[in-house]
This record gives C-alpha cells, sequence and structure tokens, in this order.
C-alpha cells in the first residue's frame, strides 16, 4: 500500500464513481430491469469504497470492482424483499449472465439506457436530467443548479420519469434499425442541449456550467467510441470541441468578445486540432458514401472554417456563406437564415445583409436585433443603430453580452 | 408483457362533413387493423363508443345515488374508442398506436395499465 492511497481524499474516489457511474449503473439496469435498484446499489457500492479503498488501496479496475459489489448488494437487497415470495424470479436474475440478444450493432449496456434516458415518450427536459443524472453520474442538487431550477423541481422530474419507465415499460434496449436515425437524433439533440446549456447560460454558477459542457463532451465522447461509423456523432462531437477551443476568449472583464475580436493565441489548439481531423473525416466519409452530411457536422465545418482563419479579415466567408445554405437545406430556420445573412454581409457589404436580416421573423430574437446594429453601424445609419441596440439589450438576459453591447453602442457617432 | 389502453379521443364534429364512402373507408381500415392485433396475438378488448350525449353519470359517494344525463367531465372530446392491447413494452405500445391513429383517423393517447 503506497503512502497516497492511504491518504487519498474522498474527491478522488468520488471522482473515479462518477467515471464509472454510467458503466455500473447501465450494466445494473440492464441485469435487473430497475433503475431504482441499480442506482440505490451503486451508492451503496460507493460506501464500501469509502470504508476500503482508503485501507486496501483503489482496485485495479474500480469500474469493474464497483459494478461487482453493487451487484452483489442488489442480490443482497432482492433476497431481502422477496424472501416471502417464489424464489423463482431473484433466482432467475442472480444467474443471468447469459449473453444479451444480438442486436447488430455494438453491445454496450450505456449505449441502451441512453436510448431509454432519451426515449421520445419522455418530456425534453426529462431525457436531459435522467442522461446526466443516470449517465453522467451528476447528482441531483447539481443537475437542479445547473438548470436553475429548485432542488424539489429537479428531483420531481427524475423520479417521474424513472417511474413512467416503469410503469409504461420503456424498453432498455436498442432502438429496431428501422428507428435507429430518427431516436439517435433525439439522443443528440439531448447532448447538444447539455452543453449549450453550459456554454450559452444566461446566467448560474460558472463551475457547474464547466461541468456540463465538460459532461456532454463526455458523453459524446463515450457515444463515438459505441459508434464509430455514425457520421452526425462524429459531428457533433467536432461541434463541440471547436466550440469549447474559444471558452477562454469569449469573455474578458466581465464582456462578451465576439468571434472576431478574440483573442486567437488564446484558442485551444489541441481541441482545435481534434475538432478539424473529425471534420476531415466526416467530408472523407460524406464523399465516399454520397451521404448529405446533417446538421451537425455542417455546423462543425463552419466551426472548422472559423478556427482555421489565422485573423478575422482572413476568415473564408465564401465557404461560411455555402454551409450556411447546405444547412439551410436541411434546417430552414430563420436563425440559420440570419446566421447566412452575416456572413452574406461580409462578401457583399452590410447592405444586403441588412435587406435580408430586416425581412426575418425574429423580433424577440437578442442576436436579430444585435446584428441589425452592427449592419447599421456599418452603414453609418447611427440613430437606427442606437435604437437596435436598445432592442438588443432589452431582449437578452446574458450580462457579459448586455455589456458588450452598452459599449458598441456607446461608441456611436452622436451618442 | 404490459397491457396498454390505446385511447381515441375526439369530438362529434370531427367527422361531421365526412362524405359517406370516406367514413367507409375508416371502418374497413379499423377492421383490417383489429384483425392485425388479434393474428399478431396483441388483442385483449377493443370497441366504438356512442357518443358521449348518450352517457349517463352515476355518484354514489354520498348518502344516496345520483344519477344524471350526460358525461363525467365538461369537454368539447370525448374518449370515442379504445383497445386495451398487450405488449412486450413501450415501443412495441408505440407501434400499435401508429398504426391505430392512422387506420381510425384520430389521436391515439397510449396509458400503460396498472400492474397486477
Amino acid at each position: 500500500m503506497s503512502p497516497e492511497e492511504l491518504t487519498q481524499p474522498p474527491s478522488a474516489i468520488e471522482r473515479i464513481f462518477r467515471e464509472e457511474y454510467g458503466r455500473v449503473v447501465a450494466s445494473l439496469v440492464r441485469r435487473f430491469g430497475d433503475i431504482d435498484v441499480a442506482e440505490d446499489a451503486a451508492s451503496e457500492a460507493l460506501l464500501v469504497a469509502f470504508e476500503k479503498w482508503p485501507v486496501d488501496g483503489t482496485p485495479p479496475n474500480p469500474g469493474a470492482w464497483l459494478t461487482t459489489t453493487a451487484g452483489n448488494k442488489a442480490i443482497d437487497r432482492i433476497r431481502r424483499e422477496r424472501h416471502r415470495e417464489a424464489k423463482h424470479e431473484a433466482a432467475h436474475m442472480m444467474h443471468d449472465d447469459t449473453p444479451h440478444e444480438p442486436t447488430g450493432i455494438v453491445e454496450d449496456d450505456r449505449l441502451r439506457l441512453i436510448f431509454t434516458c432519451c426515449h421520445p415518450a419522455l418530456a425534453p427536459e426529462a431525457r436531459v436530467a435522467l442522461t446526466l443524472r443516470l449517465l453522467g453520474g451528476l447528482t441531483v442538487p447539481e443537475i437542479a443548479q445547473a438548470f436553475l431550477v429548485p432542488e424539489t423541481t429537479m428531483a420531481q422530474r427524475i423520479t417521474r420519469a424513472k417511474a413512467k419507465i416503469k410503469g409504461a415499460n420503456i424498453p432498455y434496449r436498442l432502438p429496431e434499425q428501422a428507428d435507429l436515425a430518427e431516436r439517435l437524433a433525439t439522443v443528440l439533440a439531448v447532448l447538444y442541449l447539455v452543453y449549450n446549456e453550459g456554454y450559452l447560460a444566461s446566467s448560474g454558477q460558472a463551475a457547474v456550467r464547466e461541468e456540463l459542457t465538460g459532461e456532454a463532451i463526455r458523453l459524446v465522447r463515450i457515444l463515438r467510441s459505441l459508434l464509430p461509423e455514425v457520421p452526425e456523432v462524429a459531428g457533433l462531437l467536432a461541434l463541440m470541441l471547436l466550440t469549447e477551443s474559444r471558452r477562454e476568449t469569449r469573455e474578458a472583464g466581465g464582456e462578451l468578445v465576439p468571434l472576431h475580436e478574440q483573442d486567437r493565441g488564446g484558442w485551444d489548439r489541441a481541441l482545435i486540432k481534434e475538432g478539424h481531423e473529425l471534420v476531415r473525416e466526416c467530408l472523407r466519409r460524406a464523399q465516399s458514401t454520397g451521404q448529405r452530411p446533417g446538421r451537425y457536422q455542417i455546423l462543425a465545418a463552419i466551426n472548422a472554417v472559423h478556427t482555421d482563419a489565422p485573423t478575422a479579415a482572413a476568415t473564408d466567408w465564401s465557404q461560411i456563406a455555402t454551409l450556411y445554405d447546405q444547412l439551410y437545406a436541411v434546417d430552414p430556420s430563420p436563425i440559420v437564415a440570419l446566421n447566412r445573412a452575416i456572413a452574406v454581409a461580409e462578401l457583399d457589404g452590410p447592405e444586403v445583409g441588412l435587406a435580408v436580416v430586416d425581412g426575418l421573423p425574429l423580433t424577440t430574437y437578442h442576436a436579430w436585433h444585435a446584428t441589425r446594429a452592427d449592419l447599421l453601424r456599418r452603414l453609418g445609419r447611427s440613430a437606427d443603430a442606437r435604437e437596435a441596440y436598445d432592442a438588443a439589450i432589452a431582449a437578452t438576459d446574458n450580462e457579459a453580452e448586455r455589456a458588450y453591447l452598452s459599449r458598441r453602442r456607446g461608441s456611436l457617432a452622436g451618442g | 408483457m404490459t397491457q396498454y389502453l390505446l385511447s381515441v379521443h375526439g369530438s362529434d364534429e370531427d367527422f361531421a362533413g365526412t362524405p359517406e364512402d370516406e367514413m367507409q373507408k375508416i371502418f374497413a381500415a379499423v377492421e383490417a387493423f383489429n384483425e392485425k392485433v388479434r393474428t399478431e396475438g396483441a388483442w385483449v378488448f377493443a370497441g366504438g363508443l356512442l357518443p358521449a350525449d348518450q352517457a349517463t353519470t352515476v355518484d354514489n359517494t354520498g348518502d344516496k345515488p345520483i344519477v344524471t344525463d350526460g358525461p363525467y367531465a365538461e369537454s368539447k372530446e370525448y374518449l370515442g374508442g379504445f383497445w386495451v392491447i398487450e405488449a412486450a413494452d413501450l415501443d412495441a405500445a408505440l407501434k400499435w398506436a401508429e398504426e391505430g391513429s392512422k387506420a381510425c383517423a384520430g389521436k391515439v393517447e397510449v396509458r400503460p395499465f396498472a400492474a397486477e
């Protein structure tokens, strides 16, 4: 036993526990068919780890240790609870280590469980919460804090979703091949929502927010290791990595720093490299299969163009406009049109961009007002620009963004 | 296996302007769907209901039973018909609901029965 193992702080055990939580719980859910049984057993295993690991040292494979210990705890519990009943079912579970039925894709308990957590029969906010709880190992108070809802609300949301999974018999298995693409889209949407909640949050504690983006990336990495051939999974991972690479530079002194003003030397090169490699992989696959890239791949490609430019002025706007055209074909929303108009303004001038922006039905969206304000400013229409900045400031709750918009507004001529 | 109630809710006006031959097509589609539910072993029970204005509500929670004309809930939409099916899990039940909804040209609510 080494000295550092003797003094291993509980936080290290907790960190391992969180890392392994999804694997442990998913395995127990598959074996016992019950989320509550799985979660309780996992918590009991953590208590045993607290007792034993500081004394005996951390086991070489902590995940396997936790799974085995939790499995024994679950069996103990089932024995206790069913001692009066016919032992048939419990006995069956205790010996049921037969391989589960082949599914055609990769076998992984976490993959099955993530499809359960993101089932379309559950409310979208419940999907997010359950995924973070069961796969990410976040505690209910942490999830509540991250989504700025009271802890009791979050606890109820999760309890209700688990009750529906049990009562309505939502299965723990991969969707059928015919439904896979659609169901996978739901899973990716949940993970993207988790990421954005962490990244774009209008308020809340920074540490918890970072935890969310980190967790989303970790879960997409797991998904990618399980489904390496699915291009949208690679696309979503690339999109998150390339967005994450700019995190440190997007705020300074409590003020939002827009992309073209960011210190590119502060961008995380390792994340950019990994993201670019994934985007290239997606491109190669799209070329060889002839399959049109989905929205995450296109968004990742747009981010790759931005992160590829050594300076803001060197940005390849025509490529960005083309990519937004592609995105609009898959997702014809006014927000995509707005982003495309920003690229058009760079290519053909602010007047052309403004004409497009003015035609979009986005009058309640702060970014629409902020874009108009910037284009009007560039056209020298200070009075109109000031009005647009006011509207943008009124439409956002994000303090850093308000600070930035206020400064821009203050710099207008005649202000 | 879990039993599910697939219920169809709607108002009297839903099919008010539907021509007779269209209605016959819907009836035929529902009958074909029922037959499929039976042959695949998912059938427990099913039925269509007469309009809600033919309902009678009985309340015997007080001193003596009170009988009133009309449905229990004041609503524009009422239960029009239902299936009770048995399915391996919710995914299987949702598949049946998709087909049932198409056949009867109405929205279908899927609700599990409490385990015994």
